[in-house]
């Protein structure tokens, strides 16, 4: 009891000095939980793959499409049980800061793929009926402020022209879900670039595969591959997870660079708070020998230091961990449909956590060394 | 005069230096006397004279070069560090100059705090605190804090702290060296009653030839060697 009672009164003793440590804990906490979350953030879509679904694009670059008519070919292979398309749009919303992701995908094949997509039947209905109808996802809803039979229009950029859709069915998804995205009829598209640029028609952007067995994955990819060699427009097979990595990695360099500052925003603060641990120790060195004098052992003495240090970084933890997530929402906010998924994970929690731990810890190894080991007689000379 | 027949302390031989910058500089040189149980002495002697070395010694917070050193009929001299600290919390009671009490615990924690090193219970240190701090006249300041006492309400909890395991010897070092002469007097009064009614062995060093005077006897030490012909 006295000894938790000393802990607490030795941390408040400068309250001051003690305020500002706990106000820097929680900076550098708050900071590394937010820097953990976007790099979350970077590998959401790739953690949101599936294991049964595979991506056929282009061999040569994802820029360059595939024939249409390469989708009956790979619907007749072994373990394929599904197969549709989609296509990028990347239209301009008003500005180009508005930006999210767009596609022209096979209405009535697509969404039977991503059964993640949670979307109303009738309005499912509503969107396969309606030629410029489009899909869009309830972050996208909330940013924009679209509802059911807004008119979204959309400036062309890769099929040139003045778009315009009508809003036909918002769907959810569970925490892990991009719905930033928007999603319309590749008829309606193609249709109109028949009229436009003839030459443009009946090409789309990537196929995705549905199969039954994930452990034959590699084998389906190959056999499909195999399939177009030596074709106009040879292909690339992988997994979803795959594909989507592929896009990380184009980012790695910033990726990295996040979590190099993430990890030196616990450095700094771990040197702030070994230095307030050596200034208290070294202020307390009279009261450290007198309690030796008393019969206290060096183990008291550490426990004491470690004690303070552990308290003071777990405070400074807590309010950080806990203004982590207002702070990641108003972020999120902040960045709109950049990180479709955005939302602090409990593995960053634990994290925030252990590096809390491991800054109080380290910041107390060598005050308490220093006081276990101070002789008697020489820490009672501080005295006076 | 009281009779002190069975010695409590026995110094022998008992050498100490320091090192200091590449020097050795020795501090006291082959000491032996006798402190008896129940006695009050005093230890004098000018600056840098080895009066509270030899009293850190005896009090097991140091430890000597060479010579043999048994408090209680146990050679202090040769214990661990970890044995050493045991034995301290056990026999010996501490009175400093400048008091050492812990600034954020109360009077009656200051107290209580050598009692956590024994297996007594909550209601039983309690009870030893009151009682402690009652021959102390402190009743009436048990929640207060260090910094609301005055120097001499200071000591007088200091040396509740020192009696309350009820050790062995208590080892004074300038006890009234930062009082006023009126808290000094109390001071020193304490002191003698612990000694006459309690019988406890006292060590204290002083620079004070009128705080000297409340001890049975004094002991001078001059340049390391005690002053056998000022005894």
């Amino acid at each position: 009891m006295h000894f938790l009672k000393l802990i607490l009164r030795n941390t408040l003793r400068h309250k001051l000095r003690t305020s500002l440590t706990v106000l820097g804990l929680v900076v550098a906490i708050l900071a590394f939980g937010l820097l953990r979350t976007v790099v979350d953030a970077w590998y959401s879509g790739a953690e949101g793959a599936s294991s049964t679904r595979l991506v056929t694009r282009n061999a040569i670059s994802l820029v360059f499409p595939l024939p249409i008519n390469y989708q009956e070919r790979i619907r007749r292979i072994h373990g394929v049980t599904a197969i549709t398309h989609a296509s990028w749009f990347g239209g301009v919303y008003i500005a180009p800061r508005n930006f999210f992701p767009q596609f022209a995908v096979d209405a009535k094949t697509y969404f039977h793929l991503y059964p993640e997509y949670f979307i109303p039947p009738a309005e499912m209905k509503a969107f396969l009926t309606d030629r410029k109808g489009c899909v869009i996802g309830r972050k996208l809803a909330n940013t924009h402020g679209f509802k059911i039979g807004d008119t979204i229009p959309l400036r062309g950029t890769i099929y040139p022209g003045a778009w315009s859709f009508t809003v036909r069915a918002i769907y959810d998804g569970d925490a892990g879900t991009d719905t930033s995205q928007f999603f319309f009829h590749w008829n309606y598209l193609n249709e109109t670039m028949k009229k436009v640029v003839a030459r443009r028609t009946d090409w789309i952007g990537v196929y995705v595969i549905g199969i039954s067995d994930p452990d034959r994955a590699a084998e389906i990819s190959t056999e499909v591959d195999a399939m177009f060699k030596n074709s106009l427009a040879e292909t690339l097979t992988e997994t979803e997870k795959a594909f989507q990595l592929g896009f990380v990695s184009m980012t790695e360099a910033i990726v990295v660079a996040i979590r190099i500052v993430s990890f030196l925003v616990i450095f700094i603060i771990l040197a702030v708070m070994a230095n307030t641990m050596a200034m208290t120790a070294r202020e307390r060195i009279g009261e450290y020998a007198t309690l030796k004098a008393l019969g206290f052992g060096p183990r008291f003495l550490a426990g004491l230091i470690y004690g303070e240090s552990l308290a003071i970084a777990l405070t400074g933890a807590g309010i950080g961990i806990l203004l982590t997530f207002p702070v990641a929402d108003e972020f999120s906010k902040q960045v709109g449909t950049l990180f479709p998924v955005f939302g602090v994970s409990l593995e960053t929690v634990y994290m925030q956590a252990a590096a809390a731990i491991a800054v109080g810890i380290t910041a107390a190894a060598l005050p308490a060394f220093r006081a276990a080991r101070v002789p008697i007689v020489d820490g009672l000379r501080s005295i006076g | 005069m009281e009779d002190f027949t069975e010695p409590i302390v026995q110094i022998r031989q008992l050498t100490k230096s320091y090192r200091r910058g590449g020097q050795i500089i020795s501090v006291l040189t082959n000491i032996s006397f006798d402190i008896n149980s129940g006695e009050f002495i005093a230890l004098m002697g000018p600056s840098g004279s080895g009066k509270s070395t030899l009293l850190n010694l005896i009090a097991g917070i140091d430890k000597p070069d060479s010579g043999s050193l048994k408090v209680n009929g146990r050679d202090i001299a040769t214990l661990s560090e970890a044995d050493l600290a045991d034995w301290r919390a056990a026999n010996v009671g501490f009175i400093f100059q400048f008091y050492n009490l812990m600034p954020v615990l109360t009077a009656f924690e200051n107290v209580e705090l050598p009692l956590l090193l024994t297996r007594l219970s909550r209601d039983q240190r309690q009870e030893r605190v009151e009682l402690a701090l009652s021959m102390v006249g402190l009743t009436d300041r048990v929640e207060h804090y260090p910094s609301e006492l005055s120097g001499g309400q200071q000591q007088r909890v200091a040396i509740a702290r020192a009696f309350i395991t009820d050790p062995v010897i208590l080892v004074a070092d300038e006890p009234t060296g930062d009082l006023d002469r009126a808290s000094a007097d109390d001071i020193l009064a304490m002191l003698q009653r612990l000694n006459r009614e309690m019988g406890k062995t006292i060590i204290m060093v002083t620079h004070d030839p009128y705080a000297a005077k409340s001890a049975h006897s004094i002991r001078h030490l001059e340049k390391g060697e005690l002053d056998v012909t000022n005894q």
